[in-house]
């Protein structure tokens, strides 16, 4: 009998169908991997069984038994206990006595006796971890732990854990799968959401793909190789018939060299990329989520610091910059070495500010991932919005919002926005009209080169298709366009070249036209090849 | 009698009233809410600590046994104060508006309220004003326990204080207790840290924070009744009575990092200053002990500012070197809603 | 506590769009509600709450003394809100605009006291003023800087300079500006006749600067580019950055601008209405103007009338203690109430409350639907 079962359960987020009729089972003592691309609904579904989504369809079976899983308390009561991918952790409490919150007990702690249960747990399963030691001292591994120790002192007998390795090194993820199979041992269910290919194959029994919201397939590990789940993830190339235009003469804009960038948690999220972008090209870059790629977009428009590096613009119209193939380029020898030929005109841009970017004349538009908290001011009108971009525009003190406004018009037309006018405020736009009116801001401001993340994430097929007709608008007025994508048959048909980030490297760009999506899905796994190769 | 026993002395009784309102406050801010509304709600325990006696007296036409009269006035004082707590939790909980502007709100009502009721009994009574008895004065006077009060230094130093002294430092003591040995306590400090991650651990969030902030308005009520009956005027109604207690309360809880320990010892610096230039007057000569020296001309507006400036001091000083165990509540100020998470 | 229960029941959703003429009602409805409750306190009193308020509002606008007197204070509260108001439209929660209005107040008293004789009245004055926005200016500036260096908490910062510069002018009357006329008590002296702003209807000019204040506020926030930066960092640091804006400096002007002018309400208070400068200055002007730019949603034409109402509530308050013998001080319960009811009603602007009984209800009608097709499937 399986430990927890779904039938035909049913999500939906305003129109879109985030998990559709699924049928998901998990039996004890067995590790589970759910995979599947971004938004193919893992985490909604999960949710549904952690509690924290209440399903609009279909039911939830716990050891045989219809049940009803309303919040987190009715899924710890099934012993159903889930590890999010952000740490739900009071910082200034120690690891024992954020074990022990929200637990009923006697009036007083008896921290002594419940450190005592804590390291009893630590040492059965064997992680490292000291009871007594506070969260803000921890390292990320650390604090994943005690969210793993505090859902089993609960008494969790079903283990959900949301993409726990993304934010480990290959160490941490090693020493972690340890502990899942001494838990399997011990008769736990447990689902790990992923989608790294090696791990899969290396700690899981079984294999559960979703895709869009239904599932793909259901495997044995043992009967699955790289090949047949990356084909399951990521499914049939389906014709979408975007258009590729041909541009001739390409001139080379913006050069990438060694750029290494960290985040705040000094993990090292870009590590030594290298690329060049021409004009009248699309780059498509494809990886997981948390490659790298929020960190190359912000360090190309100087939002984030980089470590080390080049990024070197190079002006329109030198006949030098022409370079007539791409592999030619990449062959001599700018890119290996980040020096420009002698008498070529450049600019690096690296180390400054968005300002310092726009001052020196050169026009770089960014359409970020996170539009309503980055792109755009949520609580104000399209106008302000639009405003954005130029409000130092003309002399003297005054905004020049009639120009804005105009060109808001302008925007609503042309792009067809649905809008009951200028001044509402953008929060209120559902999501396509949202990116038309960030994106339309951004080409609005004449870009030579366009950075643009997920653009199409969240949106219906006719938004999406209106956006990537924008795209290869500008991509034929000579603009260096870096698309950011996470769907491989839009980046296969919308792109020139597709360059593949796999854990902050460059793992390879090839030429979309012959291209196939397996060489793409397997490049977005490249770094872990070997790993996979010792363990099989 | 030493001169600095005098003055320890009389800065523990001034600084009490301060450690009330920084009790209150602590307890209120570990919930995550920040109530500006301390001073508000001093008030509103002053006037009903004062009023629970005199009406009672009037009432019935007899003087209040001293014992009595400061169990109604504790008990009455802490309720007025939990009142006004909590209109500020419905509002800011419930209601979701905005803290700063909700507490100080909460002051202009509590310092209406409390002088309006005031003026009010005071225009009704017989003598024009509202007071107490001396019978039920005297349960706010100075303890005079038998032998221990008489030891030199000892005495004057710990056994001669009045019993809201005691009261106000034994609540501290369980306070800090309480914030670290219980259940409840831990549980409230995660409210205040991360309502995301309490309310994950199923605490239930809203009822810890109305509870947290009603019992903690309780406790400034408590100080707000001290002012009365024993630091200005013995139990007579003045117009403004509080007079910024609850702002250099509110200042105070920085001072102290949010530990009721520290709450203790900065009351009564700031009480210190408070009565420092009537022990050691500018261009005096003092004698300490051995030591004899000729105080400084400091103008006494400048210990009356020190507090302030004091806290300025850790607040800067904490911002440019943070440090977690001294750092706010991380959920200080903000409104928790659970859609959010 | 079972009433805490029903109230978590409740779910509660964010409004889509109200259309303004609901919201005007819902918060209307608020007023009246508080003026309801103050009738019934004021009815417990044993008097006629028709007869008290209309008393309230005569106070002002019966006679020409009264207004003038309504409109001397309602010049710096509506001052102080803009001040704080466009602090706060930045997401910085300036509550010292006491302290810069105590800023203000010693800069001008300075001129005023000691160089009145130097300089013509015109010059005089406009030193004075000038002196009064930098000084209130710096006021404002120090927290701003140290949050946009270090984070520091600015709510608590700036309360905490109020009382520096409370406790500074009562060294000062106490001491080094004590007027030797008052033997022993601490007051200063009154300012030379050419050292007050002169009148103009009866009131002195300071209405006449206060209005045009308030439209180059308005258009500031609402026209310029500096207005249009500051709304930016308030609605979304990141998008700021993301912009290029410097968010530093954009902090530290706007409380530069936003302290000066609160320094200035301190100038006409001191020069226009009280002639000198005491603890009793700002009065807390500075903590009511707060009230009232949050009221009016920071937006500063708005703050004309909320500014203009308290101010008559104010004024009214001392009539009834003549009149009624209702102590005055049961205009701050008053205004107190009509505070905490129009703080709610923004709540029912903001959002809808829907039963979850009712929603959880629809859910699991929908389970039941999908398991009679299930079952009939097996």
């Amino acid at each position: 009998m399986p430990a927890i079962s779904t039938r035909q359960l049913t999500k939906t987020f305003d129109t879109v169908l985030a998990v559709d009729k699924v049928d998901f089972d998990l039996y004890h003592g067995e590790i589970l991997a759910l995979m599947g691309e971004n938004g193919s609904g893992k985490t909604t579904l999960m949710n549904m069984l952690s509690g924290i989504y209440f399903p609009d369809g279909g039911y939830i079976e716990a050891d045989g038994q219809r049940v009803t899983i309303a919040n987190p308390k009715d899924a710890f009561a099934l012993g159903v206990g889930m590890v999010h991918q952000h740490f739900k952790l009071v910082e200034t409490l120690s690891a024992t006595e954020n074990i022990l919150l929200g637990l009923p007990g006697g009036f007083f702690v008896d921290r002594k006796s419940a450190a005592a249960e804590v390291a009893e747990i630590i040492a059965r399963y064997g992680f490292t971890l000291d009871p007594n030691k506070k969260i803000y001292n921890m390292s990320v591994s650390e604090k994943q732990t005690v969210e793993i120790v505090k859902v089993l002192y609960r008494g969790a007998t079903t283990l959900i854990l949301d993409e726990p390795t993304a934010v480990l090194t290959p160490q941490e993820s090693d020493r972690l799968f340890d502990t899942l199979r001494n838990m399997k041992a011990d008769g736990k269910a447990i689902i790990i959401i992923t989608h790294k290919l090696h791990e899969v194959l290396a700690v899981s029994d079984r294999v559960h793909v979703l895709r869009k919201g239904q599932t793909a397939g259901i495997v044995q590990t043992a009967d699955a190789d790289r090949n047949v789940l990356t084909e399951m993830m990521v499914g049939q190339s389906v014709a979408l018939h975007i258009d590729r235009p041909i541009v001739e003469n390409k001139e080379l804009r913006l050069e990438v060299y060694d750029l290494c960038v960290r985040t705040g948690d000094d993990v090292l999220a870009l590590d030594s990329a290298n690329f060049i972008l021409q004009s009248g090209e699309i780059l498509g870059v494809a990886g997981v989520a948390g490659s790298g790629q929020k960190e190359l977009c912000e360090a190309l428009a100087g939002l984030c610091k980089a470590q080390q590096g080049a990024v070197t613009f190079y002006p329109e119209g030198d006949w030098r910059n022409r370079s007539a193939a791409v592999p030619e380029a990449e062959d001599s020898g700018r890119v290996a070495n980040g020096v420009p030929a002698e008498g070529v005109k450049t600019i690096p841009l690296l180390g400054k500010s968005p300002q310092e970017i726009a001052e020196l004349g050169i026009s770089l538009a960014f359409v970020p991932e996170d539009r309503l908290g980055m792109g755009l001011v949520a609580g104000m009108d399209m106008t302000d919005n639009v405003l954005l971009r130029h409000y130092k525009r003309g002399r003297g003190p005054f905004a020049d919002r009639p120009y804005s406004r105009n060109l808001a018009t302008r925007l609503i037309e042309r792009l067809k926005i649905a809008t009951p006018g200028v001044s509402t405020v953008v929060r209120r736009l559902s999501g396509g009209n949202v990116q038309k009116v960030l994106l339309g801001r951004e080409i609005a401001s004449v870009p030579r080169v366009l950075i643009v993340a997920y653009p199409a994430r969240g949106l219906d097929v006719h938004s999406a298709h209106t956006i990537y007709d924008l795209l290869n608008e500008q991509k034929q007025k000579g603009v260096a366009v870096l698309f950011v994508g996470e769907d491989l048959d839009v980046l296969l048909e919308i792109s020139d070249r597709i360059m593949v980030l796999c854990g902050g490297k460059v793992t390879g760009t090839v030429d979309a036209a012959t291209t196939t999506k397996e060489e793409v899905g397997l490049l977005m796994a490249q770094m872990d090849a070997p790993q996979a190769g010792e363990t099989n | 009698m030493d001169l600095l026993v005098l003055f320890i002395n009389a800065a523990v009784i001034a600084g009490t009233p301060y450690l009330f309102g920084t009790m209150g406050e602590i307890l209120t801010e570990k919930s995550g809410n920040l109530n500006l509304g301390v001073e508000g709600m001093m008030f509103m325990g002053a006037i009903g600590g004062l009023l629970s006696v005199s009406l009672l007296e009037s009432g019935l036409g007899v003087d209040v046994a001293p014992g009595l009269a400061v169990l109604l006035a504790v008990g009455v004082s802490f309720l007025a104060g939990a009142a006004g707590a909590f209109i500020y939790s419905v509002l800011v909980v419930t209601f979701r508006t905005q803290q700063n502007v909700t507490g100080l709100a909460l002051t202009i009502f509590g310092v209406g309220l409390g002088n309006f009721l005031g003026d009010f009994f005071g225009r009704r009574s017989d003598t024009g004003i509202v007071r107490i008895s001396a019978r039920a004065g005297a349960g706010f006077s100075r303890l005079d326990i038998p032998v221990l009060s008489d030891i030199p230094y000892i005495g004057p130093l710990f056994f001669n204080y009045n019993i809201l002294v005691y009261l106000g430092i034994a609540m501290a003591i369980v306070l800090a207790l309480f914030f670290k040995y219980t259940r409840i306590g831990l549980n409230l400090r995660a409210v205040g840290e991360n309502p995301a991650a309490a309310d994950a651990a199923s605490i239930p969030v809203a009822k810890y924070k109305y509870a947290a902030t009603c019992i903690g308005g309780g406790i400034c009520g408590i100080g707000g009744m001290y002012i009365i009956m024993v630091t200005t005027a013995g139990g007579v109604w003045i117009h403004n009575v509080v007079a910024g207690f609850g702002w250099t309360s509110v200042a105070l809880v920085i001072f102290a990092s949010w530990s009721p320990r520290r709450a203790i010892l900065g009351s009564m610096i700031f009480g210190a200053l408070r009565v420092m230039p009537f022990y050691f007057p500018a261009n005096q000569l003092i004698t300490v002990g051995f030591i004899s020296f000729t105080m400084p001309n400091i103008p006494m507006q400048f210990y009356a500012m020190l507090p302030y400036a004091m806290t300025i001091f850790v607040l800067i000083f904490t911002s440019i070197r943070p440090n977690r165990e001294t750092n706010p509540p991380g959920g200080l100020g903000v409104n928790y809603f659970r859609e959010d998470r | 506590m079972s009433w805490l229960r029903s109230v978590t029941d409740w779910r509660i959703s964010r409004r889509k769009a109200i259309s303004f003429k609901v919201a005007c009602l819902i918060r209307f409805l608020a007023v009246v509600g508080a003026l309801g409750i103050g009738a019934l306190v004021i009815l417990s009193l044993g008097h006629n709450p028709f007869a008290v308020y209309w008393e309230m509002v005569d106070a002002t606008f019966g006679a020409r003394i009264g207004f003038n007197a309504t409109i001397r204070s309602f010049i710096p509260l509506l001052g102080a809100a803009l001040a704080v108001g466009m602090a706060f439209k930045m997401r910085f929660w300036n509550i010292g605009a006491e302290g810069q209005i105590l800023a203000g107040g010693i800069a001008a008293t300075y001129f005023a006291l000691f160089h009145f004789e130097a300089m013509p009245r015109p010059i005089l004055l406009t030193v004075m003023a000038v002196a009064a926005i930098i000084a209130g200016g710096i006021w404002g500036f120090i927290p701003a800087f140290f949050r946009a260096r270090w984070g520091t908490n600015e709510t608590l910062f700036t309360l905490m300079l109020n009382y520096v510069a409370l406790r500074i002018i009562m060294h000062l009357q106490s001491g080094p500006w004590q007027s030797p006329l008052f033997a022993g008590f601490p007051m200063m002296d009154m300012f030379d006749p050419v050292a007050r702003l002169p009148q103009v209807f009866g009131i002195h000019i300071g209405w006449i600067m206060v209005l045009v204040v308030v439209v180059l506020v308005h258009f500031y926030l609402a026209k310029s580019k500096q207005g249009y930066q500051l709304s930016v960092v308030g609605e979304s640091e990141n998008t700021a950055r993301y912009a290029g804006m410097n968010v530093r400096r954009i902090v530290m002007r706007t409380m530069f601008i936003s302290g000066g002018i609160a320094g200035l309400s301190g100038f006409w208070i001191v020069s226009g209405a009280h002639f000198n400068l005491s603890e009793n200055t700002a009065g807390g002007v500075g903590f009511t103007a707060i009230i009232v730019a949050w009221l009016a949603g920071l937006k500063p034409l708005y703050m004309i009338p909320i500014a203009l109402l308290i101010a008559v509530l104010e004024r009214g308050s001392g009539r009834i203690q003549t009149a009624f013998g209702i102590p005055a001080t049961i205009a701050e319960v008053l205004i107190g109430i009509i505070l905490f009811a129009m703080l709610a009603s923004e709540f029912f602007i903001q959002y809808r409350v829907i039963n979850a009984k009712t929603a959880v209800a629809t859910n699991t009608e929908a389970v039941t639907d999908i398991e009679s097709t299930t079952g009939g499937d097996a």
